[in-house]
Parts: structure tokens; sequence; C-alpha cells
């Protein structure tokens, strides 16, 4: 583990894309259910949907980037329930601004409607990486970060984490199944309005998945060492020095209250994620040019 | 899929809008849109980005806005029925979509003007390039 991880960090500026990940044998299932689903016979679809079930065993392209799309404004508009958008046009234009660099040297520059970034009023310790590339950060995660570099540190990892589809993994296969059934299937011919309404209905479950991972149970340990190291590869190329990720990660494990439902819930401890960075030395950070500590205090230093 | 030998290929726009540029670079000037689930023909590369014609004319492409997956089917390589009309077919090949946006909101709420406020604003690449160089920031090896 380690020894890769240090290899990752040596080859950081390798474009080389994560991969792909958690492809799943869905395809027989999808036959299984193809052939009849809700008590309807899908006929001369059947053997379509089967095709549609194997080529999405295949890869984590589950969902097409519209698809993705529309879950990730779903996720998005439920998180704004419990997280109010920010009212602060100076402190929101410069996220977005910084998080909309960052995402031009990552390894998915273009999502299907683009990286948008929004900070919301919470004091937790927190973001949200919804799919397509809705990023949520917490006004209490930005307190914590000391300079601008910190703060691209936290908002390359949760680039990291939409190009590397994190929040979709959450997405039960069921789900993905029951819907190839209904997208594949020739009953859609004569009765849309009640598919239309299936649809939805696996639509909700969907993001309701993504949710429950998002909020409450967080993603594997490996997912946000991976996401770290996709961070590390962002800022390198974006011209930020990696280290912030470290210093960030400081400044976190500092603040953050066990039990608390915040990142302390959801990730490693920084400690752990500090470990897997080694090679990474806060100390070493290169020193924050005053020109750009100025305008993240006068940004975001009211928060 | 690796693009090094070029056999012209045909690959489907997989964002809302691309924009064609005239260089292989973000900051190059652009000379075309091409939207979601429409195919150029690409015909050559250089580091992330493919050469690439269309309908409206020829440059680049950055490479993740492209695909070989059929979008029209929501999957990798399952042939498309083709005795479905447009409609059915919307809802066939796009699954989730502004249609099953709407019936979710009707039932499940949620604050979708604050997402539709959020998704307003996109930068151009020359203002993000300038605000790394205000702050001191060197990208390495430039904009790809």
């Amino acid at each position: 583990m380690k020894a890769r991880h240090l290899a990752a960090l040596a080859l950081f500026s390798l474009l080389a894309l994560v991969g792909c990940k958690g492809a799943e044998i869905v395809g027989g299932i999808a036959k299984d259910m193809g052939l009849n689903i809700g008590g309807v016979p899908v006929g001369g679809y059947a053997e379509s949907a089967v095709k549609s079930g194997e080529a999405v065993a295949r890869s984590m392209e589950d969902f097409t980037p519209e698809q993705e799309y529309y879950i990730g404004r779903a996720v998005t508009a439920t998180l704004f329930g419990t997280y109010r958008p920010l009212n602060n046009q100076a402190a929101g234009e410069y996220v977005n601004t910084l998080g909309q660099s960052l995402a031009l040297f990552s390894e998915q520059p273009l999502t299907y409607a683009g990286y948008h970034f929004q900070i919301v009023d919470s004091d937790e310790i927190n973001a949200f990486a919804a799919p397509g590339g809705f990023i949520l950060v917490t006004r209490g995660l930005v307190r914590c970060c000391p300079n601008e570099t910190a703060l691209a540190a936290v908002l390359a990892h949760e680039i990291a984490h939409v190009q590397n589809r994190d929040a979709l993994r959450a997405i039960k296969k069921s789900r993905i199944t029951e819907a190839l059934g209904i997208i594949g299937g020739e009953a859609i011919k004569h009765a849309a309005g009640a598919d239309l309404a299936q649809l939805t209905g696996i639509f909700a479950d969907s993001v309701g998945d993504v949710m429950t991972n998002m909020v409450n149970n967080g993603y594997s340990r490996s997912y946000e060492y991976e996401a770290d190291q996709g961070a590390v590869r962002i800022l390198h190329r974006a011209g930020y020095d990696p280290a912030g990720l470290v210093v960030m990660l400081k400044a976190m494990q500092s603040r953050l209250v066990s039990g608390r439902g915040d990142f302390a819930k959801t990730h490693p401890a920084p400690a752990d994620r500090i470990e897997e960075l080694a090679g990474l030395d806060a100390g070493a950070m290169a020193t924050e040019p005053a020109v750009r500590l100025a305008r993240f205090r006068k940004a975001v230093g009211s928060l | 899929m690796a693009l090094t030998a070029f056999a012209a290929q045909v690959m489907n726009v997989q964002v809302r809008d691309v924009q064609v540029r005239s260089t292989p670079s973000f900051l190059g000037k652009i000379v075309g849109t091409v939207s979601y689930g429409q195919s150029v023909t690409v015909t050559g590369a250089k580091g992330d980005w493919n050469q690439v014609a269309h309908a409206g004319g020829q440059g680049w492409i950055h490479a993740s806005a492209l695909t070989t997956a059929d979008l029209d089917l929501s999957s990798g390589s399952g042939q498309a029925p083709t005795s479905v009309s447009g409609q059915e077919m919307a809802l066939a090949g796009k699954g989730f979509n502004a249609q099953v946006e709407q019936k979710y909101r009707q039932t499940h709420g949620g604050d979708f003007a604050s997402v539709d406020r959020m998704e307003k604003t996109t930068l151009q690449t020359g203002r993000l390039m300038s605000f790394l160089q205000e702050g001191g920031v060197k990208p390495q090896g430039g904009v790809q």
C-alpha cells in the first residue's frame, strides 16, 4: 500500500487516470430481469436490455454524464435543505474562481455542465462533492484553512471525488438494474406515464443512496486516500504546493471534534491521511506569496 | 480507449456544450460549439486534446468531453432500437432527465433554485489563468 502511494506521489505529474473502478457484474442480473419486468415481457428489447446491462457492468459508466448531472442536481438541492448557501458574494466568487481554476488542471476538466463551487452556511468542518461537479464546502471548513493553498487542497480533494465518480458508487446496483429494465424495456411504448413514475422512484432512491453515503456513512478509506492523491496531482499541475494538503489536514486535526456530524464522522482521521501522504511535509510548504495571502484573507477572512 | 494511431474515429460529445478550439489548449480561440450526443470525427491527438471534424468545421476538443459510448442508449455498446418514436427514445435513452427531475421535484421538493444559481457561474479560461497569475501561482507545463 505504502509503496504504491509513494510511487504515486513521486509520479504525481503523470496524467494517468485513476482508472475504472468498482465495475460490477450486473449483466447476468439484467439478463434475468430484462426478460420480464413488472410482469411485462419486454420481447424484442430483451436482448438490447441485456446488452445495456453488460455494457454497464464493464465500467463505472453506470450512468451517462447527463444522468450523472441530474443525480448531482438533486443531491445538491437536497443538501441545500440542510446546508443553506452562504450569501456572501465576494467569498463565493473567490471560492468558485479558485475551484474552477483547479478543475482546469484535473484529469477531467470538463463535466456535463462544468464544476461549480458554493460555500454553505454551517460551522461544521465538511465538504461535499455531488455527481457531475457540484461542490459544497462549509464556512467551518473554509475557516479552518490558514491560506489559499490549504483551501485549494480542500477543493482539489473534492474535484478528485467528482472525477473518480465516488458519489455514484454508493448507488445500489439493483437500482441500476431496475432502471436499465425500464430504459431498455419495450414497455415504454405502451405505458410511458407509469414508467416515468417508476423511473422517478428509482431516481429518488438513487439520490437517497448517494445522500446516505455522503452525509452519514462516508466513503471507504481507500476512496479518500485516492482523492488525496488526486488532489496532490491537481495541486501540482495547477502550481500550488501539494504540501498544502498536509497543512490543511493538520489544521483540521486540531479542530475536529470526535462525534460531531462532520468530516470526523465520514473521513479517516487526518493523521492517517497524512501518513498516507508520506513524503509531503507541512513544514516544507512554500511560503505563500503576500499577494496571495492578502486576497485569501480579504475574500474569506471574515467568514 | 487510447488513441494512438489514426484511423479516424467517430466519438460522441458527453458534456452539454463543448467549445471547439483553434489550437489544443483551453486558451485557444473558440471556433465552434458541439452539443451533448452529437458526433465528431477524431482525426488526430495531442496530449489531452483531440483534433476533430464536426458538422460546423474543424478544431480541437479536450478528450474529457468525448466518449466512444453511445449516449443515446445510456450504455456502451448496445444496439439502438430503431422502431420507437423520438419521444420514446428520449425517455429510453436518457433515463434520468429533465422530465424525471420535474416529477421528482413535485414529490420530493429540494432547493433547485439555488442549484440553478450555482450553475450560472462559469468563468472563462482567461479569467482563471489571470487569477492564478495574480496570485503568483505558476502552472506546471501550462494549460493543457
